[in-house]
This record gives structure tokens, C-alpha cells and sequence, in this order.
């Protein structure tokens, strides 16, 4: 692989941009790997990538139905933070947002990882106390926010409301490092990285089936042919279900629609990531000026990446009151995408009931900012059988009632 | 926009008139049931890519409860039916049936 650098623009330039090479293969598949990941999505591809650089399994496969980062990876609002009150959320969340400091380096891969900082704000009692409460447990779990007064919130984002006759903004929950990152080249900046190790990724091809005997993993069929493996992680967000299905079992999950929006570019106006999570939105700007936008999910079961109009409707005119000039701003696009919800409102990465097969599902409205922790857990489940970031995300704890309570904490469009 | 006719009323109400109340024809489990039973009742569900049968509730209408019968591939809509049954009424089945041949739904396909 050449590494991207100032320097190789420079003899690109005067080579006429001949020397650049693809940035990762896309090989016909083997007819057996020791692993195979099902999703080249930014938790499939960032999943591969830690297998190889943590633990040296380079001979590994990831499958594709569609192309490479064209799921949820590529249809989120960017945000990246770890301001959750739970501890083993706060520990996989803060060990990606550290990880995203480096990322762009590790992979030599630019991700614009922007640290602008992003405010919760705070716009009823309940969620003043509360986000004081989390910002203690933050403290406890060596997470770096704190609780800051309206005339902070006001200082932070000028174009803000504090007074509006609903929702006052009371406070708010800042993390200085939360902030956001290029969705697509995280995806890209990995796939990249695993291609370079010797890994294939295999995209158009949709797995059709799972093969085991006696309750071991064996392989998947394909849309390419059947092919062999050790070990298999599934890592497809909103079709799991469809997948476990395949494999005999059946998972707490339910997937729905998650739209979200941008505006036309306006001059730069928000230099922070704003969440009003009492009135269901959150807003930041783009570096080609659009204000994006998104919001809650649709209430009803949904495989069609599209959602109901009036929830984008709802999303805007809860964040007219708070910022006012959203109402003067045309709307450009609107996108949805399919997340996977649990029961708790927390991931699953786990075991299943068959052996080899590993999980790594359920990030619903959050799974953007957790893709290098993530995978990093992940890994080390898959290499290891067992990791300490992974441990309370287990298919087990909706048995047990060891809930990880996050739909809770967050209160909504966590 | 999502249109349901809402069984008790006959008024073909807007999403926006309605409220999603998830999968429907849950057997409840209560004490007495087994953990698996128990937990099966509590957390897992059929989240099928196709045909699914739902509950909603008419609320800013009648205030009904009742079910609907929807594909969540292609968002169509085959019918909805009242609450107080067990499983889909046939006329519903057979609705599915001519456009989904081979459809499955847990037990009740």
C-alpha cells in the first residue's frame, strides 16, 4: 500500500494523479478463511481491522450484501461522544472516542475527526438532575464532561434560545472532546487498512445461509458460492434478526427507521454539536456549511430505509423553538436508515447458541461513535473468547436481568 | 403516509393519528412459566424482513386498540382486524396469502 502524505500529492501532481492506486482490493472470494465478518459496515470493517492488528488473523474475509459502508455507516449524523451514565457503556464508548483521536494516523487515513465538543442541553428539572447525575458517574469512570450553566450553553452556541416558553435550556452536559468525524472514510480508512493486511472483502455478495454441525459454525452460503470458516461474526446492524434466523436462534431485537436531514450550506453559525434530547433533536454543522439534523425513530417495524415524513416534521419544529433560525433554512435531503433497538437500548456483542458464531448488534440510534471500541472489543471477543469491554453486552443478560439501561440514562435519541 | 382503516371506527387514519404498539398475538407468560417462556415473552421478537402483524392504537381518534397485517419490506398494507383474537382471522391469512405465497409467521403462518 502507499501511504498517502503531503508528499505523494506533490509527485502525483506532476505525474498527472497517474500513481494512485485502488484503495483496497476486491478480490473473488477463497473457498475458506479462518474468519469470515458478515458487514462491511464501519463496525464489520473496524472488527476485521483490530483482528488483524491486535491479535495477527489476517486470513479473513468480509462479506458484503450491498457496497462497502452503504448502510447506517454512511446515513448517520456524524456525532462522536461518551457521555453515558452506565459504566460498561461509558468504558467501550470513551475507549473509541480515545481511539478516534489517533484513528486518522493509525490508518493513514484522513477521518476529519473534529473535537468540537457537544452540549446536551438540559431543557426540563428532570434533565438538569440527571445530567448532573451523569456527569458525576462520567467523573467516576474517567470520562471528561461537566454540567455548565445556560450563560456557558449561550457563550458555546450564540445562536441559541435560552428562553423559549416550553423548553428553557436550564444547563448542559459538555464533553470538550465529543465532536464529529467523516462517517464515509472511517468506513473507507479501514477497509483500506484491512486490504493492506491481506484481508478480502467480498461486496454484492449477500449470505443466503448458515452452515454448522452439531451446533459448530462450519460457513455461510453465498451469493458467490459456499465458503468455509473457523470462526464467523455477524456484524449487520438492522437485518441480525435475518441472520440469526439463518443460524436457528432468535435475538431481542427490533429494527426500525432513524431519518435524518441536512439543511442548505448557510456561513459557519455552530461551531459545537448540540442535542436537545427533551424535544427530540440534535443539530451541528457540516464543513460545507449544512446544518444536520437529525432525530427520534418511527414507531413501527421497518426493513425499507425510508420513514414517515411527519417525524422529520416533528424533529424540525422541536428545533425551531430552541434555534430559531432553523425555521428561515431550506431543507436540502432527507435519509433514513434501519437500526436494530434491544430491549435496554444497549448493543449486543456476544457469544450465540452456535459455537463460533459471534454477534455485534443492537447499536439502534447510536453506533456511529462507537465503531472503533466496537470493533476493538470485538476482536478480542472473537480472538479470545472473551474481552472485559465486551463482557456486560452478552445476548445472556436479557435472562438474567443485568440490564444496561441506557434508554434510561439517555432519556431519547441516544 | 401511512393509512390504516381502524376496525372499530372505519376512519382511514393517518399515521399521524395513530401510534405504533409493536408485535402483536404475544402469548403472555406470568409466574408459574418457565425462564425461557418468561424471557421469550419479555424480550425476543419475530422482527421479520416481510410480513408482520402489529398492534396500533386509534389515539387520536377512537382511542381503540387494534392489529394490522403489514409487510416491512415493501411498507404494504393487507388489512387490519380487531384486538380480540388470538391469531390473524383468515380473511386476513388469505389476503396475505395471494401476494405472498410460502409466507411464514412463527405459529400462526
Amino acid at each position: 500500500m502507499k501511504r498517502y502524505s503531503a508528499f505523494a500529492i506533490a509527485r502525483e501532481a506532476l505525474r498527472n494523479h497517474t500513481g494512485w492506486e485502488r484503495a483496497w482490493r476486491s478480490p473473488a472470494p477463497k473457498r475458506h478463511y479462518d474468519v469470515i465478518i458478515v458487514g462491511a459496515g464501519g463496525h464489520g470493517l473496524a472488527t476485521a481491522y483490530y483482528l488483524g492488528k491486535n491479535f495477527g488473523i489476517t486470513n479473513v474475509a468480509i462479506l458484503e450484501k450491498g457496497w462497502l459502508g452503504g448502510g447506517n455507516t454512511g446515513r448517520n449524523t456524524t456525532i462522536i461522544r461518551s457521555n453515558y451514565l452506565q459504566d460498561p457503556s461509558a468504558a467501550i464508548y470513551e475507549k473509541a472516542r480515545s481511539l478516534y483521536e489517533t484513528l486518522s494516523q493509525d490508518l493513514n487515513y484522513n477521518l476529519m475527526f473534529s473535537p468540537r465538543g457537544v452540549i446536551m442541553l438540559a431543557q426540563t428539572q428532570h434533565e438538569v438532575r440527571g445530567y448532573q447525575r451523569t456527569a458525576h458517574a462520567n467523573a467516576l469512570q474517567g470520562v471528561a464532561t461537566e454540567f455548565i450553566t445556560p450563560r456557558r450553553v449561550k457563550e458555546l452556541v450564540p445562536i441559541i434560545n435560552l428562553s423559549g416558553p416550553r423548553y428553557p435550556v436550564l444547563g448542559g452536559l459538555w464533553q470538550e472532546r465529543g465532536g464529529t468525524a467523516r462517517h464515509d472514510a472511517v468506513a473507507w480508512g479501514y477497509a483500506r487498512a484491512c486490504s493492506d493486511m491481506g484481508m478480502d472483502i467480498i461486496q454484492k455478495c449477500e449470505v443466503t445461509g448458515v452452515r454448522t454441525e452439531g451446533g459448530k459454525i462450519t460457513g455461510v452460503e453465498t451469493g458467490k458460492g459456499p465458503i468455509d470458516c473457523q470462526k464467523l461474526g455477524v456484524v449487520v446492524a438492522g437485518h441480525s434478526g435475518v441472520l440469526a434466523d439463518m443460524a436457528g436462534f432468535r435475538l431481542p431485537i427490533e429494527s426500525v427507521a432513524l431519518q435524518a436531514l441536512v439543511s442548505e450550506p448557510i456561513k459557519p453559525c455552530m461551531d459545537v454539536v448540540v442535542m436537545a434530547n427533551t424535544v427530540h433533536g440534535y443539530m451541528s454543522q457540516s464543513d460545507k456549511g449544512e446544518m444536520v439534523i437529525g432525530g427520534g425513530t418511527d414507531g413501527s417495524n421497518n426493513y425499507t430505509q425510508r420513514g414517515s415524513f411527519h417525524h422529520i416534521e416533528e424533529t424540525v419544529r422541536a428545533l425551531i423553538e430552541t434555534f430559531p433560525m432553523v425555521s428561515r433554512l431550506k431543507m436540502l435531503r432527507q435519509w433514513g436508515g434501519i437500526v436494530d433497538i434491544t430491549g435496554d437500548r444497549s448493543p449486543i456483542l456476544s457469544k450465540t447458541p452456535v459455537e463460533g458464531m459471534f454477534i455485534n448488534c443492537g447499536w439502534g440510534t447510536g453506533g456511529f461513535k462507537a465503531i472503533p471500541g466496537s470493533g476493538w472489543g470485538m476482536a478480542e471477543l472473537m480472538a479470545k473468547g472473551h474481552s472485559p469491554l465486551t463482557q456486560a453486552f452478552g445476548l445472556e443478560r436479557f435472562r438474567e436481568g443485568r440490564f444496561i439501561d441506557e434508554s434510561v440514562a439517555a432519556g431519547v435519541a441516544h | 403516509m401511512l393509512t390504516l382503516q381502524c376496525p372499530y371506527c372505519g376512519v382511514a387514519a393517518d399515521e399521524t393519528e395513530l401510534s405504533a404498539g409493536g408485535e402483536a398475538h404475544l402469548k403472555r407468560f406470568g409466574p408459574g412459566s418457565s425462564e425461557e417462556e418468561f424471557h421469550d415473552y419479555l424480550f425476543t421478537r419475530e422482527n421479520p424482513r416481510g410480513v408482520h402483524f402489529e398492534r396500533w392504537r386509534h389515539s387520536h381518534g377512537c382511542g381503540k386498540w387494534f392489529h394490522a397485517a403489514r409487510d416491512t419490506q415493501t411498507l404494504e398494507v393487507f388489512g387490519t382486524y380487531k384486538a380480540q383474537t388470538t391469531e390473524p382471522p383468515k380473511d386476513i391469512r388469505d389476503a396475505i396469502t395471494a401476494k405472498r405465497p410460502g409466507w411464514t409467521w412463527r405459529d400462526v403462518a
